[in-house]
């Protein structure tokens, strides 16, 4: 069992103490690590106990071990799956090869700014949602988003570790860099769109979180399967903490419409402003912002550059070794939706091009699926309502549909038209104010929740729903 | 027909991560386009997938007749109803080693009494000394400060697949492994279920006891160590244990709402007294009847759930502590407590609803009675009058060891 080394100043299980080098200049970054979370963490929580999850090995008895723990005091450290004995790269030009356990010197610039993007990510989202913890509607979910956002920053560990590691200086560069930038900010923005979005509410925290952390996970299993095995390692291990995050979003949101419903049948209407809970529309209208601004991460329908690092090994598609064809891709079409003459239908690009919209689409079936388990919750109410995803070429900023206009059921209009309806497919103004204004007090007492959501089927680790999963000081 | 406890997912709940699949290190784990599921015949309940789930939805156990198909799984919206445990269980006589020890427990008072009228019927004796349930040990953790003199063990035991039904105020008995220095199998110990009938956490078939560590001299000087209480103490957490009971039809909480409960006890005798409070906490924290507890210890380091006993809200639990030797402090017994709780306590003695529980060490209940004796002269009622009645209406129980 590879048992991490509390005893070490970063937890770790890569034998951090046998290469002096790397853990001096890990030492010398966590307490700028430690400066960002007093700066850019959880507002104004220091002292409070929480009852975290932490991670002490990679076994499955190891990685999910319970307990109250101060935040600043979280034990981030450095994990990585146990390696897979003889690993061959599955898929691109070095298909069959052993992986690497050392960078290529050719895709060196490559691999970093993967590495990069995809450790940007993490410190964003917990900036973003650094304020929630005011207006959190239980103990439960303050228990929720504080371990989320623990392992967002776990999470950047993993990626800073790999810099460091593998990237020299180069690699310490960028690791400081991604302190130094921030979500929202207009001089030094965070890289990726999405994340510097606001998320001032808990239905866009939960949408943000079912949604945008389901891009971070395809993003991360194609990540799993790269040639570079330090990198797949990691991810491998990441996606079994991404899948928590997953779960705050799925019920959270879930938990909004159950309460929706109650109050639809108690009170036999569809007004529910004046019962201070959320209605069905505006959830549909939160659906539909946070996932066409989450389908644009993917980036450009037909892309080189993920061809490029497909074709290097670098990263590979959802489940690469699951799939049925000969993974290199070099004379395989793939059908991408275009608007053509006045119709969206597929035409076939070389696959190695339209790996970016694979993996969306990959996205957009498990995006789907929760959603049909919404619905389901609406069915049992016996409401008539279906919470539905948007077409793929709605509200998109970045690729081939960025020049149109399109409804959420997939019809081409004008920008005249466009304007005119936006606020009847996204939250309006009035919408965004309505929402945050159910945002209240903290509710602090254990066991109580917020009139505009319902309490979970079962609470964190098979404790009560009204276990005290916050104390504070 | 036997039952057993199958591991499956609830689909309610579940978000379809394949974490557990990923994680299952006998692949017991699939799944389709709707349901994630496990295949009983390979499932060998390791439980390592449990801790990993995000959701909790891997954490359903439930009885059943015979294994769910993996069809049936992939069909379900939701888990469908448990087996009920009467199907599949019978209880069986009180074997005569047990009649003798709770002979021994309620003797002082006259016997055994009925149980409250209110209770749920008890199972006994459906794991017999031929054929005992082997529970795992979940976690054993000390109760009493490092330093306390006296050692008290808090041992959750997990019953895995197999059901057994306890309800709160009744034993387990364990027989110690080994034979005695006649050669012979080690009598059976009872030991008082620290937890409600739903187990020590819902959801999960396992139970807690309280145990003291016997290890004492006696008058000549040599030091007796009691073989059950030791062995318990000293079991890890993944020890396999044998198990027989339940035990005990008659030290049953009553479960109507309007129950007074007065819970009188010492030491491990607050076993019994948190499986109560445990249950009323979970099913009923509104009821209209009162929780009234009565515990001595000799410090605070000493009495078992000292921490969790005082974070009980006053609304679920009137508590009041009683120790005899704090340094600088004057000598404080239960019954000290009682006396100082008079009014109260007399305000009780007249309703139909209350029940007296007595749980401790040997003689404690002479102190219990004279106290309940003075309060009722202070307030012009009879107790011998009172005790006849409760006993024959079932509600006032006593076990001394």
């Amino acid at each position: 069992m590879s048992t991490i080394d509390y005893a070490e100043k970063i937890p770790n299980n890569v034998n951090l103490s046998e290469d002096r080098k790397l853990q001096r200049a890990l030492e010398t970054w966590q307490p700028h690590y430690l400066d960002w979370w007093r700066d850019m963490g959880p507002n104004g929580t220091p002292n409070y106990d929480v009852y975290l999850r932490t991670a002490i090995s990679t076994e499955p008895d190891g990685w999910a071990q319970f307990g109250h723990v101060k935040m600043p005091d979280y034990r981030w450290g450095i994990f990585l799956a146990p390696p897979v004995a003889d690993r061959k790269i599955s898929f691109g030009a070095h298909k069959g090869e052993s992986v690497w356990q050392e960078v290529p010197g050719e895709y060196r610039s490559s691999l970093r700014r993967l590495i990069t993007i995809q450790g940007d990510t993490e410190p964003a989202s917990v900036e973003q949602q650094r304020l929630l913890g005011a207006t959190c509607p239980s103990l439960y979910d303050l228990r929720n988003i504080f371990q989320v956002n623990v392992e967002e920053g776990r999470h950047l560990w993993a990626m800073v570790y790999l810099l460091h590691a593998y990237f020299g200086r180069d690699g310490r560069e960028e690791a400081e860099e991604l302190l130094a930038r921030r979500s929202g900010d207009a001089d030094k923005p965070r890289i990726l769109g999405a994340f510097n979005e606001a998320t001032p509410d808990w239905l866009s925290f939960f949408m943000f979180t079912f949604i945008t952390d389901r891009d971070g996970k395809y993003q991360l299993a194609a990540l799993a399967e790269s040639g570079f095995d330090p990198l797949s390692r990691t991810c491998r291990f990441m996606l079994t903490e991404e899948a928590h995050h997953l779960f705050v979003g799925e019920s959270g949101v879930g938990r909004i419409i159950e309460r929706a419903c109650q109050v639809m049948k108690e009170s036999k209407t569809e007004d529910l402003r004046k019962f201070g809970v959320i209605d069905l529309p505006t959830i549909q209208k939160y659906l539909n912002f946070h996932f066409s601004v989450t389908s644009d991460l993917y980036g450009a329908e037909v892309s080189t550059n993920a061809a490029g690092a497909f074709h290097a090994g670098l990263k590979g598609r959802f489940e690469e070794t699951k799939i049925g064809d000969d993974h290199q891709l070099e004379d395989t079409p793939y059908g991408v939706t275009h608007y053509v003459d006045g119709n969206f239908k597929p035409i076939e690009v070389p696959a190695l091009n339209a790996l970016n919209e694979r993996l969306r689409q990959d996205w957009i079936v498990d995006v789907a699926k929760g959603v049909d388990r919404w619905n389901k919750v609406i069915q049992r109410f016996g409401i008539n309502f279906e919470l539905k995803l948007p077409h793929v070429a709605f509200h998109r900023a970045i690729g081939h549909f960025s020049d149109i206009h399109v409804t959420p059921t997939g019809k081409v209009i004008s920008a005249a038209e466009w304007n005119q309806n936006k606020d009847s497919w996204l939250p309006s103004d009035e919408d965004r104010a309505y929402v945050i204004s159910l945002m209240g007090a903290a509710v602090t007492e254990p066991g109580k929740f917020a009139n505009w959501i319902a309490p979970p089927a079962r609470g964190i680790n098979s404790q009560p729903v009204d276990f005290e999963y916050v104390r504070f000081a | 027909m036997e039952l057993k406890r199958q591991h499956l997912i609830d689909p309610v709940i579940c978000i379809r991560c394949n974490t557990c699949e990923e994680t299952c290190p006998v692949n017991a784990i699939t799944h389709d386009d709707r349901n994630y599921v496990v295949d009983a015949s390979i499932c060998n309940n390791c439980r390592a997938c449990v801790p990993p789930c995000p959701t909790g939805a891997i954490d359903s156990w439930l009885m059943s007749s015979r294994p769910w198909t993996l069809e049936e799984q992939f069909s379900w919206d939701d888990l469908p109803p448990e087996a009920k445990l009467e199907e599949g269980l019978e209880s069986g006589p009180e074997p005569a080693e047990v009649t003798a020890i709770i002979d021994v427990a309620t003797a002082s008072t006259g016997g055994r009494v009925p149980p409250p009228f209110s209770a749920a019927h008890p199972y006994v004796n459906v794991y017999s000394r031929e054929s005992p349930a082997t529970a795992r040990v979940a976690g054993n953790f000390r109760l009493t400060d490092p330093d306390a003199e006296s050692d008290i063990h808090h041992v959750v035991l997990d019953f895995g697949i197999r059901p057994f039904p306890v309800l709160e105020g009744q034993s387990i008995g364990i027989i110690p492994p080994g034979v005695d220095d006649k050669g012979r199998p080690h009598n059976i110990r009872l030991y008082s279920v620290a937890s409600p009938r739903d187990g020590e956490r819902p959801h999960h078939n396992n139970l807690a006891v309280t145990v003291k560590r016997v290890r004492a001299k006696d008058d000549s000087g040599k030091l007796i160590e009691g073989i059950g209480s030791n062995y318990v103490c000293d079991l890890k957490k993944g020890d396999q244990v044998l198990v027989t009971g339940p035990f005990g039809d008659t030290f049953l909480m009553p479960n109507h709402p309007e129950a007074n409960i007065v819970m009188i006890c010492t030491g491990t005798g607050a076993a019994p007294f948190r499986g109560f409070t445990e249950r009323r906490r979970r099913k009923a924290p509104d009821a209209a009847g009162k929780l009234l507890l009565f515990f001595g210890a000799r410090t605070p380091g000493e009495l078992p759930y000292c921490g969790p006993l005082m974070k009980l809200p006053p609304s679920l639990i009137d508590v009041n502590l009683a120790y005899s030797r704090v340094p600088g402090e004057p000598k404080q017994y239960v019954q000290d407590k009682m006396r100082e709780r008079d009014t109260d306590l007399a305000a009780l003695l007249k309703s139909e609803h209350s029940y007296i529980y007595i749980c401790g060490l040997k003689g404690m209940e002479q102190g219990v009675e004279e106290a309940l004796s003075d309060i009722c002269r202070l307030h012009d009622l009879n107790w011998t009058e009172i005790r006849a009645q409760l006993r024959r209406e079932g509600r006032y129980h006593v076990e001394t060891y």
